[in-house]
């Protein structure tokens, strides 16, 4: 059977720089599986600008962050097959993919990093009532359609959540000649970045009602407009609220799933808050040798944290393809609490020599508060921030130091 | 004597700027750093902007290559740019970072390649 040290699968910004980062960690058989015709995953459609400043200290567009790692991979003659789907994976780390030109192939791999990527919540789960027209479309669906496949997707546009996708393509559509009516938002509070709700809505006029939600799609061939209705603190529509928007299109940006069908076939344990793997600090999964990064570990706001993080994965998969599976010692598991939803990692070692980075959520908008590290009770670290938002994804670093004072477990917190 | 309602940008705090123009002077108030008064300065006296598009390619292994201004552009010219971006018309092959359309709309910036389009 075909064997490599590295199969990675997926071959979008989180595959290629796990892939990268795997080959300079010293492992020279390192593999990348991607399904599209061509590397750089989501980020090819993304054409505007905004990637790139924490990693090449400069604004790069999608496709020019891809290119960065394409050729970083090329550079080092990583291997690839593109147009090719892994159909499964097993807790033994045996991969059977399909491609045309070999079929049905099975191979086995010393470590799996999974890069699979996230997708969109469709409107089947949003459980918008009316019929089902054409022009409606998910905003990265429409956002492929346009910048790649060169189609123009509605003149006049309604969408519905406030996600970075969704602020993007308002602009998109706005510089191809659509209106677009208005941005709704369930939530009293926006989950996009800041700068797009400025340069995406603002600077075109598009106004963003918060605390809105579409509450009937009209129209039986095509959208014919939708209805929108103010939602109360419950979140369920507000009657006598309604207001019609006459429109062709309707674009959905509720939120990004992270896409683990492979994970669950192999057994791994996802975390139901980030719908990703639990994961220790080596980015390793809930089955040996198999570890997790960017969008289906837990979805990102920006690129840069994507490789950053997928060269932990990459490192930590090579030196585990060297030295096989170690045995494995003690664990601290990591629990989120007073308005932090989730934190990645789930579970540090006991016996982790370097810093940990976490990254976490909170659940609301919060001002000057601080996130509070504790075990058994301990303070192991405060930081204060000045403002905390769901849209944004925090980051805290414990050092050597603050684990060695850990007993049990740890908690992560927000207090006064 | 104008004043202007901005949300500053530079992180997420995302601090309310009142801009004043008065002649010369521009007075910034709102910001909590200096970061928030630069921006709030050029967002009112000479903003600019990355205009992003894309341009239909002949011949290509996709359909369209991506494009961005470089430098950014003045804000008040993005719908003429855009006008520019949206009639040319390429063949392929186009290699990242070849200048498409020079001085865009007489601002002086280039439209340049931001993918690489090989033939199909």
């Amino acid at each position: 059977m075909e064997y490599h040290d590295i199969v990675v699968i997926g071959g979008g910004p989180a595959g290629l720089a796990a892939a990268v980062s795997a080959y300079d960690a010293g492992c020279r058989d390192v593999l990348v599986i991607e399904r599209d015709e061509r590397l750089g995953g989501i980020l090819n459609q993304c054409i505007h600008n905004g990637f790139g400043l924490h990693t090449f200290k400069e604004e790069l567009t999608g496709p020019e962050y891809a290119e960065r790692y394409i050729r970083k991979a090329e550079e080092r003659s990583i291997e690839y097959r593109l147009r090719t789907i892994v159909a499964d994976v097993s807790p033994e780390r045996e991969i059977l993919y399909v491609n045309r030109d070999e079929g049905a192939v099975r191979m086995k791999a010393g470590a799996i990093v999974l890069a699979m990527g996230c997708r969109e919540r469709p409107r089947g789960a949003l459980g918008i009532p009316g019929y089902r027209p054409a022009g409606i479309y998910t905003a990265g669906t429409a956002q492929r359609l346009m910048n790649i496949e060169g189609y123009m997707v509605g003149r006049e546009v309604v969408i519905l959540g406030s996600g970075d996708i969704g602020l993007i393509m308002a602009r998109r559509m706005t510089l191809e000649g659509a209106k677009v009516k208005v941005v709704a938002e369930l939530m009293p509070y926006s989950g996009g970045l800041k700068r797009n709700i400025v340069q995406c809505l603002d600077d075109y006029g598009i106004p963003l009602r918060l605390s809105h939600t579409v509450t009937k799609i009209h129209g039986k061939r095509r959208v014919e407009g939708v209805t929108i209705s103010e939602v109360g603190p419950d979140r369920r529509p507000v009657p006598g609220t309604e207001e019609f928007y006459s429109c062709d299109t309707l674009l959905l940006s509720c939120g990004l799933i992270p896409e683990n069908e492979l994970s669950k076939q192999v057994g791994i344990i996802l975390s139901r808050v980030t719908g990703g793997p639990e994961v220790d600090d080596s980015l390793e999964t809930s089955a040996e040798g198999v570890f997790a990064c960017g969008n289906v570990l837990h979805v990102h706001d920006l690129v840069d944290f994507v490789s950053e993080e997928a060269e932990r994965a990459g490192r930590n998969a090579a030196a585990f393809a060297a030295e096989g599976g170690k045995t494995r010692g003690g664990v601290l598991q990591v629990t989120p609490e007073n308005g932090v939803t989730y934190t990645v990692p789930q579970k540090i070692r006991t016996d982790a020599a370097e810093k940990v980075t976490l990254r976490f959520r909170v659940n609301g908008v919060y001002r000057d508060r601080c996130v509070a590290v504790r075990s058994s009770g301990a303070e192991i670290k405060r930081v204060k921030r000045r403002i905390m938002a769901p849209g944004e994804m925090e980051e805290l670093i414990l050092t050597g130091e603050d684990l060695a004072r850990c007993a049990g477990g740890i908690t992560v917190g927000l207090e006064d | 004597m104008e004043t202007r309602e901005l949300t500053c940008i530079q992180c997420p705090l995302g601090c309310q700027l009142a801009v004043t123009v008065d002649g010369d002077a521009v007075t910034v108030t709102g910001n909590t750093c200096q970061r928030g008064a630069v921006y709030g300065e050029k967002e009112v006296t000479a903003p600019t902007r990355t205009v992003t598009g894309t341009i239909p390619v002949d011949g290509g292994e996709i359909a369209r290559v991506s494009v961005k201004t470089a430098p950014d552009i003045p804000k008040d010219k993005i719908f003429d740019v855009m006008a520019e971006i949206r009639s040319a018309h390429l063949t392929a092959p186009v290699e990242a970072g070849r200048i498409i359309i020079h001085d865009v709309a007489g601002t002086g910036a280039d439209v340049i390649a931001t993918k690489t389009v090989k033939r199909s």
